[in-house]
């Protein structure tokens, strides 16, 4: 026997599956989206992408070489993803440096100080959005208005979907007239934030992220369900005020949120119950938000906490073990 | 068609020996039987060097009741007995034979003859049984007398044969289905009759047709004895899955046995060898190993006399590949490396399998991104992160807790994850120190 | 003016009235602990390493206070010193123990001990202990994937890249025993002090045969009895093909060092050897005799180079 052998326990074979394998099906099932943005914002849905993505790439790079002096991480795509949410969830028309320190915050701060993929308590892009959310509140929520090809922070705002249906339940019933059709909001030719006006764009990323088996219908389909079921029983008591669930649905960035952030692998509950308890969270916590609170959009905020209640739903929501239930 | 629910995954089979026909190994130079081939006390050398043996002259004797005899599988002289580094890795003693003629006891029916009837009372089989040093044949080495005689306060109500061979690459199992149908089926109807039953059920997998439609046309006419086709998903067979899919029952968790939910499971290979030491007087001495791996020459099913060194076993097959990084005794989800190719071929080597250095070398551990594959994988509903990382920070308390000693070793967690973390290394080791708190907390008692 | 008046007068009252409470409070509850509790915790390192039986330092000085004697209470770590002082605080006489030092009994460097297989499992002796005989020949010595490492809550052992073996920083070693417990196969062991740090032991813990032994390392020990026979204060035992020498009979002469015809038998820590032989206890000259020249080197395990 001339060759040396390798000793290790059983399993002696692995199915092949890998982190970049995961993160590059994530970013593929984000491409749908990326064209229904260019489509319809245009050049500024490209520059805000392409310049967070850079500058997440950037930072994951520095920080892992120059600060913790350890092997670089960006083969993973971890950083390329956070870059691509964290600009879906900006409008078109923000100006680069905002992009820039929300690209920091997410990386640095939702990420690496906590020791890289795997040990973060908060889904780092969402950590950068609400970061700028609550420092340039006038600029995060102005959204242009689609079909500007040119433009880029010259671009017209105008309100979203989101705005008035606030304003309707606020009172306001003139707001009726401004709403966009169903199918204008299924489409996603309507205001908002880079990648969360196309529901058909996101979904067809769900069934590319349920085909390749990277996530599990759980979290995403107990999310939605959660929101309709909450609104139409809201739509059912009051259709004056309370709008058609179908809108909340499709609007604002509860499909991006439910089909790209909730599930992400790192800050979501590890068991299918835990998945369901936190789909719901979410759920309700959007329509609580949407509904009740001042932001007219609560997709990032009710995700937040939910992250911040995972390690409790993990601990709570054990799997159900074999022969458990015969004693 | 039936399977288990919880978890389970689906490794590439690799059946590459699933047509070859089962040929049989000429004989060692010299032969090496380790004293523990079995779960239990190690058996106890009953010849000395210099002794002269046959085919099937028992060797060594049980070591107490959960142990199992050995037999001689050539005829020769005891050379020495020493020790030798067997599958586990660790040097045990045993017994060496040099090889001379090749002579068989003449108690040893050696006809192709099928023996249908035997007048043996219940008690005299379970002897025989013993006497023959049988053990579980698929992999564990349970000795099978013990097996046998399940706790009074349990009723038996079905026996499960096990023909599901759900590791990849090995066929073992299936080639003695294919060529000895009506064996297995007499040594069905011994443990029946042992057992004092009238309901048996052989579960086999899917991937293997032949072997369904031929068990099905050689049991129509028999009652009591049903082929279930099994959907394809490792490990399925697994003793508690295979039940759950059978069956519908769940196991509970240790220190409970098959036997608590009424079932006896026992490997179709277990079942071959009960037919040849009940019906021919033949103990186990010889059994059938696939010897596989994808750059092999001629990976084939062979029937081999044990204590032959698994060199020549691989020779036969056309010599190690060059680009062989991993020997493996058994199946690649729950085999044993091997150190070297001078091990034995013993009661429980089901397979040889060589991988290639590129696919055995395992690739660099990351963080745990908490994908939650493992527990979705997981047959047990276990949380491999949780018990991995629980036994990383030697945290017992943790891992006992969250059912440790319910894990079967599977592997499925660890062949899933994307990170490549070695979790059932963790697992294993955190299970071996909770089975020894409990252990010594039972000692107390 | 009087709305600064008004936020002073507030403040000043809440602060007042929470004070007052804070104070009934603490009066009413307060709980009587013994004052030489804080002062032995003081003294005592503060790792909770638990070599000494109990959780932590707190636990310790809490029994010391607690018991009639100083009797089976010992922190390890701390020098004798140390322990007079807290003696000197609980009241109770104390015996003066003798220190000692963890040392590593395998010289199965690379050189030595050849690798005939990879071990490519979780980075963990005693998960590579479970499984089989790990990477070389030898089933008993050092399987050097460092669990001994972080066992050390003080810094004193670290894995020398070079041999794979660990190495112990003796004056940072408290003699706690973390790091024998953590070792799978019982390779480390803590032995007395003696003057000087200087002390003999058998680096080998391989019960095989000679061959077998011989086979797997170049420095095994192969049990061939020499240094048992030549050993005047009859400190060596030879038990399962091994030799061991018993610290507490040694007496440092060394002879069996130049006996071992394997080199396994180590002295560390003894001033360099003089080429003409002085009178007793000092032996005669060896060709392999420590290179190092300082009387004290860093190290406690000294790699043979003799060949």
């Amino acid at each position: 026997m001339a060759q040396k052998l390798y000793i290790t326990t059983s399993p002696h074979v692995h199915c092949g599956d890998t982190i970049e394998r995961n993160m590059r099906t994530v970013i593929w099932a984000l491409v749908p989206a990326f064209i229904a943005s260019v489509f319809y914002f245009g050049l500024g849905a490209v520059i805000v992408t392409a310049t967070s993505v850079a500058s997440c790439l950037f930072f994951e790079w520095f920080i892992t070489r120059v600060f913790l002096k350890r092997p670089s991480t960006l083969a993973d795509g971890s950083a390329i993803i956070t870059g691509i949410l964290l600009a879906f969830n900006m409008p078109s028309n923000i100006p680069l440096y905002m992009i820039v320190m929300g690209a920091l915050v997410a990386i640095g701060i939702g990420k690496m100080v906590f020791g890289g993929l795997g040990n973060n308590p908060f889904n780092p892009a969402l950590v950068g959005r609400v970061f700028l959310l609550i420092s340039f509140p006038a600029k995060m929520t102005s959204w242009p208005v689609p079909h500007q090809m040119t433009a880029y922070t010259d671009a017209v705002t105008g309100a979203t979907p989101l705005n008035l249906i606030g304003q309707i339940a606020g009172g306001n019933s003139a707001a009726v007239d401004q709403l966009p059709g169903l199918k204008d909001l299924f489409l996603g030719n309507i205001g908002g934030c880079i990648g969360e006006v196309s529901a058909v764009a996101l979904l067809i990323g769900l069934i590319i992220l349920l085909w390749r088996k990277v996530i599990t219908w759980h979290i995403p389909v107990t999310i939605l369900a959660t929101v309709a079921v909450l609104t139409g029983i809201m739509w059912m008591i009051n259709p004056v005020l309370y709008v058609n669930p179908l809108y909340h649905l499709c609007a604002g960035g509860l499909m991006l949120g439910a089909i790209f952030m909730a599930t992400d692998y790192v800050t979501s509950p590890m068991t299918t119950t835990g998945m369901v308890w936190y789909g719901i969270g979410i759920g309700f916590l959007t329509v609580i938000i949407r509904y009740f609170g001042s932001y007219p959009e609560g997709m990032s905020f009710a995700i937040l906490i939910m992250n911040a209640v995972t390690p409790l739903i993990n601990n709570w929501c054990k799997p159900k073990r074999f022969g458990e239930a015969v004693k | 068609m039936n399977t288990f629910k919880i978890g389970g995954v689906h490794p590439e089979p690799n059946k590459l020996t699933a047509d070859r026909k089962i040929e049989t190994l000429a004989l060692p130079k010299q032969a090496v039987f380790p004293l523990s081939q079995h779960i239990g006390a190690p058996a106890v050398p009953c010849v000395q060097k210099g002794d002269t043996v046959r085919v099937g002259t028992r060797i060594a004797e049980p070591g107490g009741f959960m142990s199992a005899s050995i037999h001689s599988s050539v005829s020769g002289k005891v050379a020495k007995i020493d020790s030798v580094i067997d599958a586990s890795g660790l040097r045990k003693p045993a017994i060496f034979i040099d090889v001379e003629g090749d002579e068989w006891e003449p108690s040893i029916d050696r006809s192709d003859k099928l023996i249908l009837q035997s007048n043996k009372s219940r008690d005299e089989i379970i002897e025989c049984i013993k006497n023959a040093g049988i053990v579980g044949m698929g992999g564990a080495c349970f000795p099978t007398h013990v097996k046998l005689c399940p706790p009074k306060e349990c009723t038996i109500d079905t026996l499960i044969i096990n023909a599901v061979e759900c590791e990849p690459y090995l066929t073992a199992d299936h080639r003695l289905m294919l060529e000895h149908p009506d064996e297995i089926i007499i040594g069905i109807k011994i443990i029946l009759k042992v057992l004092g039953i009238d309901r048996a059920v052989i579960g086999v997998e899917a991937n293997k047709p032949d072997a369904i439609s031929l068990l099905q046309s050689k049991t129509s006419m028999v009652s009591g004895i049903e082929v279930m086709p099994l959907q394809m998903k490792y490990p399925q067979g697994g003793e508690k899955q295979l039940i759950e899919a059978v069956t519908g029952r769940q196991v509970p968790p240790p220190p409970a046995l098959p036997a608590n939910v009424g079932c006896v499971v026992q490997n179709v290979g277990t079942v071959f060898a009960i037919y040849e030491a009940v019906m021919k007087n033949k103990p186990l001495f010889e059994r059938i190993v696939t010897v596989t791996g994808k750059g092999l020459k001629n990976p084939c099913n062979l029937k081999v006399r044990m204590g032959t060194p698994v060199s020549q076993l691989i020779e036969y097959a056309g010599g190690m590949p060059e680009d062989t990084g991993k020997l493996i005794s058994g199946g690649p989800m729950m085999g044993r490396p091997l150190l070297d190719d001078t091990a034995p071929v013993v009661k429980g080597t089901s397979g040889l399998l060589m991988i290639p250095e590129a696919d055995a070398i395992r690739r660099e551990e990351r963080n745990c991104i908490r994908c939650a594959k493992c527990v979705q994988a997981c047959p047990m509903g276990l949380e491999p992160y949780l018990l991995a990382t629980a036994s990383e920070a030697s945290d017992w308390e943790c891992a006992e807790e969250n059912w440790i000693m319910s894990c079967i070793e599977c592997g499925c967690c660890q062949s899933t994850c994307p990170s490549r973390r070695p979790l059932l290394d963790w697992v294993r080791l955190a299970k071996n120190r909770v089975g020894g708190i409990i252990r010594a907390r039972n000692a107390k008692k | 003016m009087s709305f600064i008046l008004t936020a002073v007068l507030v403040l000043g009252l809440t602060g007042l009235v929470l004070g007052l409470v804070l104070y009934a409070v603490s009066r009413k509850f307060k709980v009587e602990t013994d004052p030489r509790v804080g002062q032995i915790t003081e003294l005592l390192p503060g790792a909770n390493c638990g070599g000494c039986g109990f959780p932590g330092c707190a636990a310790f000085a809490e029994a010391c206070v607690k018991s009639d004697s100083m009797e089976g209470l010992k922190c390890s770590v701390c020098k004798s010193e140390v322990m007079q002082q807290i003696a000197a605080i609980t009241g109770h006489a104390v015996e003066v123990g003798v220190e000692k030092v963890a040392v590593v009994r395998c010289a199965g460097s690379c050189d030595n001990r050849p690798g005939l297989r990879v071990y490519d499992g979780a980075k963990s002796c005693a998960a590579a202990a479970l499984m089989n005989g790990g990477a070389t020949g030898c089933f008993f010595g050092c399987l050097g994937c460092g669990d001994c490492v972080k066992a050390c809550k003080f810094d004193a052992i670290k894995m020398d890249p070079e041999t794979g073996l660990p190495v112990v920083d003796q004056d940072k070693c408290t003699a706690c025993g973390a790091c024998a417990k953590a070792c799978p196969r019982n390779v480390i062991e803590l032995r007395n002090k003696n003057k000087l740090d200087r002390r003999v032991y058998v680096s080998c813990v391989n019960k095989d045969k000679g061959p077998v032994a011989k086979k797997a390392c170049a420095v095994a020990c192969i049990g061939c009895g020499k240094c048992v026979k030549i050993c005047p204060f009859e400190a060596i035992t030879l038990e399962n093909n091994l030799a061991y020498i018993d610290f507490e009979k040694c007496r440092l002469c060394r002879k069996c060092v130049d006996e071992c015809p394997q080199h396994t038998i180590l002295a560390v820590n003894f001033p360099p050897k003089k080429v003409v032989a002085p009178a007793e206890p000092k032996a005669e000259e060896t060709p392999q005799a420590p290179v190092e020249p300082a009387p004290m080197p860093e190290n406690t395990v000294e790699q043979q180079k003799a060949e």
